[in-house]
């Protein structure tokens, strides 16, 4: 998305993105969830540096996803054990919908940016 | 554990490797976070809508009226859903956030009962000695005793256990992970491996004994085997037919092997090196985050693209 941009009124390509904070929010490993505008995001920092970020909310049952065990790209709901991609949000080895997921980057000041336009 | 970059990194390994490498390195195990279930990151344990049960250690079941009324206290300061009396004889505060987790521990002033970890839980115990009629143990005393020396030991699956003052067993001995029964004759039956879940078992008979330390001391014993021989989530009734009490008596009473004195040792220090998680890091979390149930994000707003580093996925 380009427009103007609002944080310096200068105009030139941007996009609609939200800051999260430094990215030692997430402690390495781990997921944490998110406040969004109403939205409720979890986002993932894996201990290789990349970040992630998909619905909080386990379709299952309702898990909290930001508290699951996190690793080779994948996370683990804390409630029933299932699985997802972090990347693709696809369910592994279960039959729940695939989760929504969000593009999230780390700026150029070393914080987090969450895109809330769905990746 | 150091990250080998060569290495694939596996989600469903990672609490069950951290509890094995916990057991055999001790102090040595560099305890990282994340390769906690998240019970063992907050030390309580996760219910179906996301809070938290907070159990607190009332050794053998044993509680006081002061002790009552400060938990009531904290029931009511804290609106707390749901307080009930658990099977292991311990009074469970459910449905309390994980922001609320410090708090509520601190105001209970009382340590962690491990209700919600891989570890020794809880030792029942029937009234023993003191009152019952047919009490021919003091089976509150050694469950006191029991309770105290093994908090907190984590295990690769929890362990249950309780104390009989009788062979008429009130407290379900014989169906627990480790379980003493007073017999005539100031004896102590020592039994591993009962069941009363999912599947039922009686306990095998591990040894006979004539005093509280020796309960202790073959208790020990085979916890630390346990540790160091079960397979991740494998009980103790499953793990006792595995190996069978034949070869754990050998073992454990015998010593064909001699590694008891070594057994004793390694279990004397893992319980040297207990902590009670809630005072630590209720004063102070390991994380800023650790007791964050959920974070504010700034509002959605246009940022320069040259403002993003790049695709770190």
């Amino acid at each position: 998305m380009s427009g103007p941009n609002r944080l310096t009124g200068s105009s030139g390509p941007s996009t609609e993105a939200c800051k999260l904070g430094p990215v030692d929010r997430v402690p390495p490993g781990e997921g944490k969830a998110f406040e969004i505008g109403g939205r409720r995001v979890a986002v993932f920092r894996t201990r290789g540096g990349e970040l992630y970020a998909t619905q909080a909310v386990c379709p299952h049952k309702g898990g909290p996803l930001a508290d699951g065990v996190v690793g080779g790209g994948t996370v683990i709901c804390p409630l029933h054990a299932y699985k997802y991609d972090l990347k693709s949000g696809q369910p592994l080895g279960n039959g729940c919908p695939a989760l929504q997921t969000y593009r999230v980057e780390l700026g150029a000041e070393g914080e987090m940016l969450l895109f809330t336009e769905p990746a | 554990m150091p990250t080998a970059r060569s290495s694939r990194e596996d989600a469903p390994s990672k609490i069950g490797l951290a509890s094995l490498l916990k057991t055999l390195w001790g102090k040595q195990y560099d305890d990282e976070r994340d390769a906690r279930f998240i019970n063992d990151r907050v030390h309580a344990n996760i219910q179906k809508d996301g809070t938290f049960s907070v159990v607190p250690r009332i050794y053998g079941g044993v509680t006081t009226p002061a002790e009552l009324k400060r938990i009531a206290e904290v029931a009511e300061r804290h609106q707390v859903p749901m307080v009930k009396i658990t099977g292991g004889q311990r009074i469970d505060l459910l449905g309390i956030s994980k922001e609320r987790l410090p708090e509520v521990w601190r105001d209970l002033g009382m340590p962690s009962g491990h209700a919600y970890t891989k570890a020794f839980r809880t030792c029942k115990t029937c009234v023993g000695t003191d009152f019952c009629r047919y009490g021919v143990g003091d089976s509150t005393a050694l469950g006191i005793a029991i309770e105290k020396r093994f908090q907190g030991i984590e295990s690769p699956h929890k362990m249950k256990l309780a104390a009989a003052g009788c062979p008429r067993n009130c407290s379900e001995a014989t169906t627990k992970d480790l379980g003493a029964v007073a017999i005539e004759g100031g004896k102590w039956e020592v039994y591993i491996g009962g069941a009363a879940g999912s599947r039922v078992r009686k306990g095998d008979v591990l040894c006979v004994v004539d005093s509280h330390e020796d309960v202790l001391k073959h208790m020990g014993r085979f916890m630390q085997y346990y540790r160091e021989h079960a397979k991740y989530l494998e009980r103790t009734y499953d793990f006792v037919e595995r190996v069978g009490i034949e070869k754990l008596r050998s073992v454990l009473i015998e010593d064909e092997e001699g590694i008891a004195a070594r057994l004793d040792a390694e279990i004397q220090a893992a319980v040297d090196a207990y902590v009670d998680p809630w005072s630590r890091e209720g004063a102070q979390p390991v994380h800023p985050a650790q007791f964050v149930r959920e974070m504010k994000a700034e509002e959605p707003r246009l940022v320069p693209l040259r403002l993003v580093a790049g695709d770190r996925r």
